[in-house]
């Protein structure tokens, strides 16, 4: 029934600066020119050589609409292009591209993600994601949903606030080696769990701070891929599921999408995981779905806890997995993206080194 | 890499009003949903692999990425979901993504559900929000898009009634489609012309109306196809092109982006000589004037020479290319879903169960959509037999 999925490879891939009120405005441009420039200096390439982009973005972060018409500025599309657009992760898009490499239709896709996250408030932003009719007109607010997830999880016993720091403090020692994270220091878990609640159980370190920003990932088919760069990230499995919307018919200590779509994908002995885990007890839920032991290093770049600018991380998440695979640091990785109120919508990508 | 045959299973679409307070958003796609299932032969939403959603900017509804709070109603819960947003020729882009996830093999079976419910909020204040540094476009589409009808009527010559005549032809088209919103089967060409003057040269009567609606669209593998013992119509090549709003020498009455398009359509559905092989086109007219404007585009006519295929009446439902026999843009316009009631419309004719408005002997369909400042467009070619 599938394609032959492994014939396409991620070659190349470049993330913005995070950061909050950054001086870029909502369309994205000032944020994607730089990191176009970075991908087509690592892998070559010029725009006419793109047959196919697809970006991921949201008109209503941008409070306008048709905010990802601007975006397509930064690319200079003319003469013009082949192109689509996701009103998701730019991860959504990455698969997207994936899908139009194997068709034929193109054999070197570009995907970019971007999101100016600080424009407004986040969290009230993110409450209109939900039931229009019946639930948005509460207007929960994204952080207090995930409080109302971390709670349950406590209760339960499966984690404690020091679990939940321990994230955290991990996440933001890794990222001192990422230059593009938005937050970093050697903050020990003692000492994040003297800070006050946010929204009880959630402290300031429990949840992504907001951050604007924008990523790319170039991905090749076989004929083209070798040529790009030394060692490709052979996309061996890539899924995506989607879960209700109701959340209170929903297990919100279980991520059946990401259970799925990671047994679909074939994920197995993977070695650095990046997952979009935009608050720490969310980690820990997707380690659990994904099956990920002490032997895969999770979030090596600081994860979305340091820097999760809303349409782009979860595409981040997928190129910075590919990068340890492209740098010789793991023969295979897992980048996971998240979308929706509290992990509703999940996607996998599986990448590996040619065996 | 090589691409496996897909094919329209079924259509559905609602009753398209400007205002549709019967239903919620879920209802309203439910409507078409079903209504593509039945036409597909389907018994209901399990033997569907995955679901592509398209609609217009979220703001015309005032909910943020509704796909979410529909994945339940779409009976997408535990599949993959994906929503597409290319401005106006979204419901295009749509049909196009969907029907690409059969072609690389991934599923048997996906729907494509495009909407819009206008009534939800106010389009108007969805597109008049200036941001900082863009240039407003505030006098909507309409106002933005006149001038260049005009600039097309100055270069071609075109006598000033030939909107009118496009009105009359897709009014009395949707009087013939029991789903279309504005049900007009007495309009004339007198009263077009005596309608109000909205954006010279366009009148009230050559302007699409604003609705609530939804399209939904079954696409199958040759399996599923064969399974479905019905007749089919065969996506028979998709294409899709972009090119900023504007730029230093733009051509907005011939946009290159929808005739690059138009000739890598073409060329992937190994058609020549457009006008003579396709025998019905679903075009995406929300101005009269767009008719000829698009026929010069997609290479159905000669620069400068459209507007005589629609006064010669070859366009009309007996002429040699008719466009719009659903009633088109003109009848009915929820926006994020009118590409994909173009595109649905196309596979209806070359499948024979357009109804009324059948052109005898459809084989060959065109859809087509575009959107933004004449800069994103989206098609497809459908026919009766696989290619």
């Amino acid at each position: 029934m599938k394609g032959n999925p492994v014939d396409v490879a991620v070659v190349g891939f470049a993330a913005s600066p995070v950061e909050r009120h950054g001086t870029g405005t909502t369309s994205g441009v000032e944020m994607l020119v730089p990191i176009f420039a970075e991908v087509f200096a690592q892998t070559g390439l010029t725009k006419n050589d793109i047959g196919f982009w697809c970006s991921g973005s949201s008109d209503y972060l941008a409070g306008r609409a048709f905010s990802f018409v601007q975006a397509v500025d930064a690319i200079g599309a003319v003469p013009p292009i082949m192109e689509s657009h996701v009103e998701m992760d730019g991860a959504w898009a990455l698969y997207e591209a994936w899908v139009k490499v194997l068709t034929g239709d193109a054999d070197i896709a570009l995907v970019y993600g971007f999101g100016k996250s600080s424009g407004a408030e986040l969290r009230r932003v993110l409450a209109l994601q939900l039931d229009p009719y019946l639930v948005a007109p509460l207007w929960p607010d994204s952080v207090s949903l995930a409080a109302l997830q971390a709670r349950a999880g406590l209760d339960a016993g499966l984690w404690t606030e020091g679990d939940m720091a321990s994230v955290a403090a991990r996440s933001r020692a890794d990222a001192m080696n990422n230059p593009r994270a938005q937050v970093h220091d050697k903050s020990s878990m003692e000492d994040l769990l003297c800070a006050p609640y946010v929204a009880e159980p959630l402290r300031a370190h429990d949840c992504a701070p907001v951050g604007d920003g924008a990523a790319v990932v170039v991905i090749a088919n076989r004929e083209r891929a070798a040529d790009l760069t030394d060692r490709p990230a052979w996309i061996t499995g890539f899924e995506h599921r989607i879960d209700s919307a109701s959340i209170g018919a929903r297990d919100l200590l279980n991520v059946p999408t990401v259970a799925a779509a990671a047994r679909a994908a074939g994920a197995a002995e993977i070695q650095v995981a990046e997952l979009h885990a935009p608050f720490t007890h969310q980690e820990i839920l997707l380690r659990t779905a994904l099956g990920l032991g002490e032997q895969t290093t999770v979030n090596p770049s600081g994860g979305a806890l340091c820097g999760n600018p809303m349409f782009a991380a979860g595409l981040a998440r997928i190129g910075y997995a590919a990068r340890a695979v492209m740098d010789g640091g793991a023969d295979r990785a897992l980048g996971h993206a998240t979308s929706g109120p509290l992990l509703q919508q999940n996607l996998v990508c599986v990448m590996e080194a040619e065996r | 890499m090589s691409k496996q045959q897909a094919a329209v299973l079924g259509v559905g679409q609602t009753r398209h009003r400007s205002k549709r307070t019967d239903v919620s958003m879920a209802g309203l796609c439910r409507e078409a949903v079903d209504r593509a299932l039945e036409d597909a032969g389907l018994d209901s939403l399990a033997e569907i692999d995955a679901v592509v959603v398209g609609k217009a900017p979220d703001l015309f509804e005032g909910v943020m990425m509704p796909e979410l709070y529909l994945a339940d109603a779409l009976g997408a819960v535990g599949k993959p979901l994906l929503r597409v947003h290319t401005a106006g020729s979204v419901g295009g882009a749509t049909g196009n993504v969907a029907a690409s996830l059969v072609q690389a093999g991934l599923h048997q079976r996906v729907l494509a559900v495009a909407f819009e419910k206008q009534s939800e909020s106010n389009a108007m204040w969805a597109l008049s929000i200036a941001p900082p540094f863009s240039i407003p476009v505030v006098a909507g589409a309409g106002g933005y898009f006149a001038p260049h009808i005009r600039a097309y009527i100055r270069r071609s010559g075109a006598p000033a009634h030939i909107g009118a005549l496009v009105a009359v032809k897709d009014r009395r088209n949707g009087a013939l489609n029991p789903y279309a919103h504005l049900q007009q089967g007495d309009i004339t060409l007198e009263s077009v012309q005596a309608s109000p003057m909205l954006w010279d040269p366009v009148r009230y009567d050559e302007t699409c109306p604003s609705s609530d609606g939804a399209c939904a669209v079954v696409i199958g593998s040759q399996d599923a196809a064969k399974a479905s013992g019905r007749q089919v119509a065969w996506i028979r090549a998709t294409a899709m092109r972009t090119e900023p709003t504007m730029f230093s020498g733009k051509d907005h009455v011939n946009p290159k982006a929808g005739a690059d398009c138009a000739q890598a359509l073409w060329r992937a559905a190994g058609i020549t000589r457009p006008f003579d092989e396709v025998d019905v086109a679903e075009i995406y007219v929300p101005f009269s004037w767009y008719e000829p404007m698009w026929l010069e585009n997609l290479g159905f006519a000669a620069q400068g020479e459209g507007w005589k295929l629609t006064e010669g009446g070859e366009t009309g439902l007996k002429g040699k290319l008719p466009i719009n026999p659903s009633g088109g843009v003109l009848s009915s316009n929820p926006i994020g879903a009118s590409g994909l009631l173009r595109f649905g419309e196309a596979a209806m004719q070359v499948m024979g169960r357009a109804g009324a408005h059948q052109v005898d002997g459809a084989r060959v369909a065109l859809g087509h959509a575009y959107g933004g400042g004449s800069q994103y467009f989206s098609m497809w070619v459908v026919a009766s037999t696989p290619s």
